[in-house]
């Protein structure tokens, strides 16, 4: 444990922007996911291409490319740290893992609700604010619970733009001290730290929802 | 759009396709391998064996809880320290199917327990034997409940490949690198070509699951 | 009676799991402190009949990829080739070079994980790694120095000491150490590479990137808005790196590097690769 001890005040300054990255991302992909989820389910065949092709193009293009996207070419035009970069290409690419889970959500609520909310005189943005999301984030938070675990894991891609991470400190660790075995054994249990209680508590509540089943 | 030529010039456009193929060759690869490897994990968590599939359980939780890079960089630079030396190619793959074998597993445990237990009931009393159960009547249910995950799961070891650049693979997004190191006027079109490229191979992915899809139904 | 036996088998399996992880985990604990029990470069390259160095992808002047080959080309390339014959030729042995791609964190690596035999990466000669590596006799007279964009206004290491200012580095080179003792007021970001730190620059992340006055000319020549400035900051000359006692290699590339200095060839490819860059004076580079 002697290298934590050399090594401490870096291990601990990128435990502390991964928190920080993942915090921000987390919100930022709620707002986000939530938006596109309902521009998919949107009728107006328009919108609802525009949320399709959001989620698609996400979905299916590394998020290692989308970070260099902003650091190198955004930043170009608006100045961003890799911090910024990071960050926000790791909200975007989760917004698209959550705008799928919102809208799984949104759709297994009874079209009931929504046509009675409608008869009741409430307009469809209301029905949905104030009816459907509601539910439909609780029946959501198992897979919305997986996906913070995963934007978790994935804040690791700021190592490649010098985002000052968890990963990045670990990196410069182990090319300082050359004992990569025990570096990364530390860098794997902060992460651990972090995701493992997560992943402990998701499950607890899957199997919670399961037995009221 | 003269960027966009220069940029995807033939010599350059042949150094990464190469690139493509050494990241279609890592995904296949780790794609068979953890699928095999994480059926037998998930079965194992499933079965519900005493101790055994807990204790298989808490392994996989740490796994799957831990970032792929760290994954892939300890499996190339900290198990040498031990005297585990593979290429890197190899590194590669095994460190993708370690990892994704957990996620995967972990999809097929909950796709055997979507199944309902009256058919095991049913199908036992029919003389068929545990394995055959398994192997007859719940897989093929189990399969076709775990697809759509199991494809975005898939999906994501092929973008996540890109990920061993890190470790001077010379995968697609390495190369593509190599290629805006020579003039900074490429880095639009090349993020754009490995954009396109990444998606043109999750695509066709997702068609064959679908082709697959039909076939179980 | 299925369930006992379930219960068995399952106390079994977990034994044995649990046997595994402990063994396995102490062998490892194990291995890894006597990881010194390597082999003889020397050995090892007589009886493969060949060297294989690990050299830069991404270093104009030094080792950059040709797109069209596929393979790095630069003067750390030539001199691998070079000092390959001559070693060759004083063993008596066909010795055939081989290249891998390294970058900063994975060469020293490599070179424990016995991947390669040699690196020829711009490597400069340091304490901290000569503890853990073998070096040769110097064979690149480099030093750190600044690039900085041309109407930057920064002239010395002393226009970056300042809270607001962040130099650029790559991961695991000298030059942090340089930033931090001349400047250390300066913000330092630390890269994965050469040209991740230019594409940075570039894009306004930092003001300067600190590192060898060689490749950043080599930078200086590709992106003609930037330019060299503030002198040498510290000498910190490359070196062959081999695994740690390696007496016998080193030994033969001290000898080969002297002939090809003796003979002309290593002037000569100072010429090929230095002769065009402008702004730098190879008569500096040349031995006499």
């Amino acid at each position: 444990m002697t290298l934590f001890d050399k090594y401490s005040s870096l291990f601990l300054s990128g435990f502390g922007y991964t928190i920080m990255a993942s915090l921000l991302a987390l919100v930022a992909s709620l707002v986000l996911g939530t938006v596109f989820a309902l521009l998919q389910l949107s009728k107006k065949k328009g919108w609802a291409m525009v949320g399709n092709g959001y989620v698609q193009f996400f979905r299916n293009v590394p998020l290692l490319i989308i970070t260099l996207f902003f650091y190198l070419a955004v930043a170009k035009v608006i100045k961003m740290t890799g911090f910024a970069a990071g960050t926000i290409a790791l909200s975007l690419y989760t917004s698209a893992f959550i705008a799928e889970c919102v809208r799984a959500g949104i759709l297994s609520v009874d079209t009931g609700q929504m046509e009675g909310a409608l008869a009741n005189g409430l307009s469809y943005g209301q029905a949905m604010r104030k009816i459907i999301l509601p539910q439909a984030f609780r029946i959501a938070i198992p897979s919305l619970g997986n996906q913070f675990i995963n934007l978790v894991k994935n804040s690791s891609i700021l190592a490649f733009v010098g985002g000052l991470d968890l990963m990045y400190q670990g990196n410069i660790v182990a090319a300082n001290s050359f004992d990569t075995f025990t570096a990364y054994m530390i860098v794997g249990a902060f992460y651990l730290v972090l995701t493992l209680p997560l992943s402990y508590f998701m499950q607890y509540l899957e199997a919670r929802t399961q037995g009221n089943q | 759009m003269n960027d966009f030529f220069a940029a995807l010039s033939a010599d350059n456009l042949s150094y990464l396709l190469q690139g493509l193929g050494v990241t279609v060759g890592v995904s296949i690869f780790s794609i068979i391998i953890s699928l095999i490897v994480g059926s037998f994990v998930g079965i194992a968590m499933f079965e519900k064996i005493p101790y055994f599939s807990s204790l298989i359980g808490t392994l996989n939780n740490i796994v799957r809880n831990l970032p792929l890079l760290l994954i892939i960089f300890f499996t190339y630079f900290s198990l040498p320290q031990v005297g585990i030396r593979l290429p890197i190619f190899w590194s590669t793959v095994v460190a993708m199917s370690f990892f994704e074998a957990a996620m995967l597993s972990e999809i097929i445990r909950g796709g055997l327990e979507s199944i309902d237990k009256g058919q095991f009931e049913g199908a036992r009393s029919t003389g068929m034997s545990n394995k055959q159960t398994m192997l007859y009547v719940i897989m093929p249910q189990a399969y076709k409940k775990m697809i759509p995950p199991l494809i975005s799961q898939l999906i994501s070891l092929v973008k996540d490949t890109s990920l061993a650049s890190g470790i001077v693979l010379a995968d697609l997004t390495y190369r593509g690198q190599v290629v805006y190191a020579q003039n900074s006027h490429y880095i639009v079109p090349i993020l754009i070509f490995m954009t396109f490229a990444y998606f043109v191979v999750n695509y066709l992915l997702s068609l064959l699951a679908k082709y697959f899809d039909r076939k179980l139904a | 009676m299925e369930k006992n036996k379930k219960r068995l088998f399952g106390i079994i399996a977990s034994i044995l799991l649990v046997a595994f992880l402990i063994i396995a985990g102490v062998w490892a604990a194990n291995a890894a402190q006597k990881n010194q029990t390597h082999q003889d470069t020397l050995e090892r390259v007589k009886t493969t009949k060949q060297i294989s160095w690990g050299v830069k992808t991404d270093t104009k002047l030094f080792g950059l990829v040709n797109t069209k080959t596929g393979k790095s080309e630069g003067f750390d390339v030539d001199l691998a080739k070079a000092l390959t014959k001559q070693i060759g030729k004083q063993l008596n042995l066909n010795l055939t070079p081989t290249f891998t791609p390294v970058n900063a964190s994975s060469k020293v690596q490599l070179l424990k994980n016995t991947n390669i035999d040699g690196v020829l990466a711009v490597m400069t000669i340091t304490k901290e790694r000569a503890k853990v590596v073998d070096f040769s006799d110097s064979y690149f007279p480099a030093g750190n120095s600044l690039l900085v964009k041309k109407d930057s206004g920064i002239n010395s290491i002393k226009d970056l000491n300042d809270s607001s200012k962040t130099v650029l580095v790559a991961l695991g080179t000298t030059a942090a150490d340089t930033v931090k003792k001349e400047a250390p007021n300066a913000k330092i970001l630390a890269l994965q590479d050469y040209a991740s730190a230019m594409q940075a620059l570039k894009a306004g992340q930092g003001q300067a990137i600190v590192t060898d006055n060689a490749i950043l000319y080599g930078l200086a020549t590709e992106n003609p808005d930037y330019k060299v400035v503030g002198g040498t900051l510290s000498y910190g000359p490359y070196g062959v790196a081999f695994d740690h006692n390696q007496k016998g290699m080193v030994e033969e590339t001290n000898k080969a590097l002297a002939t090809l200095k003796k003979n002309g060839t290593y002037n000569a490819l100072i010429k090929k690769w230095f002769g065009q860059v402008p702004g730098l004076d190879i008569s500096q580079l040349e031995v006499k």
